[in-house]
């Protein structure tokens, strides 16, 4: 009798789990592709929460219009057309390459080529300014008897 | 000198950004409904739930649309400015009563007064997201061809309502 019990209580916080999770396993399929759809979506509410991971009001009503747009066929990319032209691009993390994000998408790569390009330009000066150096005679000595060719360091005759 | 000047004016300018940067408010997102038809809905009056408003029954006016709720506090921030508004009478204002309870917001509105021509009811927060509403209050200025004009977020001051409301109204309904 007693093992009976045991097993009994085991099962039941699995079948309270099974009560909650309802609605993925109504339809995981839908499911999976709106959480993968939010995961890159804004939550407006809490901005630096993804509309898949917010407990925000709005997200949840937002997630429940994804899933119900979802089942009624609708495409990805129709959903996010649905989302953009309420909320605007700002819901979507990666945002769109047009004329007006141009400056953010291909503003790090001028930089960077600018940067290359600087960098290259004052070494290229310095290298000459480097090769201009040349020594005198006594310099020569001089720099000789600091290396000192094995005597250790010698101090310039006065 | 020339050597100072650059790395000075570098810093200058992104000291500049920066203070642009500053006052720039992340809640405020650039609505894409501005200059496109107010979105439509066909929603019960909270004063007559047996009666049904769409935008469609205020063509042909200047209209501002106030989204609120009862359980919003910023909302009655900005009661007693609309309330001004209602009495000097220039725009009428229709509100919505986002995601509440309707005898909540009835409430609100036997206490602290009514500045809406009539309120209607959004339960689920669907007209809502048509409105790309996401945190109350919000208020669309919506013109005689039912296009939205003017959004704002948040509780409306008095500065917003003088230098951008008032005279966009007065503009639209010329």
């Amino acid at each position: 009798m007693r093992p009976w019990i045991m097993v009994f209580a085991l099962w039941l916080p699995f079948a309270a789990m099974a009560g909650e999770a309802k609605p993925v396993a109504e339809d995981p399929v839908t499911e999976q592709r709106m959480i993968a759809l939010s995961e890159n979506l804004r939550c407006l509410v809490c901005q630096n929460e993804s509309l898949a991971g917010s407990r925000a009001e709005l997200a949840q009503d937002l997630r429940q219009e994804i899933r119900e747009q979802m089942r009624a066929g609708k495409s990805d990319a129709q959903v996010i057309e649905y989302l953009t032209q309420r909320y605007g691009d700002f819901v979507l993390y990666k945002p769109p390459v047009k004329p007006l994000t141009w400056l953010l998408w291909f503003g790090p790569f001028v930089l960077l080529i600018g940067a290359a390009g600087s960098l290259y330009a004052y070494i290229k000066r310095r290298g000459n300014r480097l090769a201009e150096v040349s020594l005198s005679q006594e310099e020569k000595k001089r720099v000789e008897a600091l290396l000192g060719n094995g005597h250790g360091e010698k101090r310039r005759p006065e | 000198m020339k050597r100072f000047l650059i790395p000075l004016g570098i810093f200058i300018v992104l000291v500049g950004f920066l203070a642009v940067g500053l006052k720039l408010d992340p809640r405020e997102v650039p609505s894409p409904l501005i200059g496109k038809p107010a979105p439509d809905f066909k929603l019960a009056l909270l004063s007559d739930p047996a009666r049904q408003l769409s935008p469609a029954d205020l063509r042909g006016k200047v209209w501002l649309f106030n989204v609120w709720a009862s359980w919003c506090a910023a909302c009655r921030q900005e009661h007693p400015l609309l309330l001004d508004l209602a009495r000097q009478g220039g725009v009428p204002i229709y509100g919505m009563d986002y995601k509440d309870q309707p005898g909540d917001a009835q409430a609100v509105l036997d206490r602290y007064g009514n500045p809406y021509v009539e309120t209607v009811v959004d339960l689920d927060g669907r007209a809502g997201i048509n409105y790309g509403v996401y945190g109350v209050p919000e208020t669309y200025l919506i013109d005689k061809n039912g296009i939205i004009r003017y959004k704002h977020i948040g509780p409306v001051t008095q500065e917003i309502l003088d230098k951008k409301i008032l005279p966009l109204v007065k503009e639209l309904q010329q």
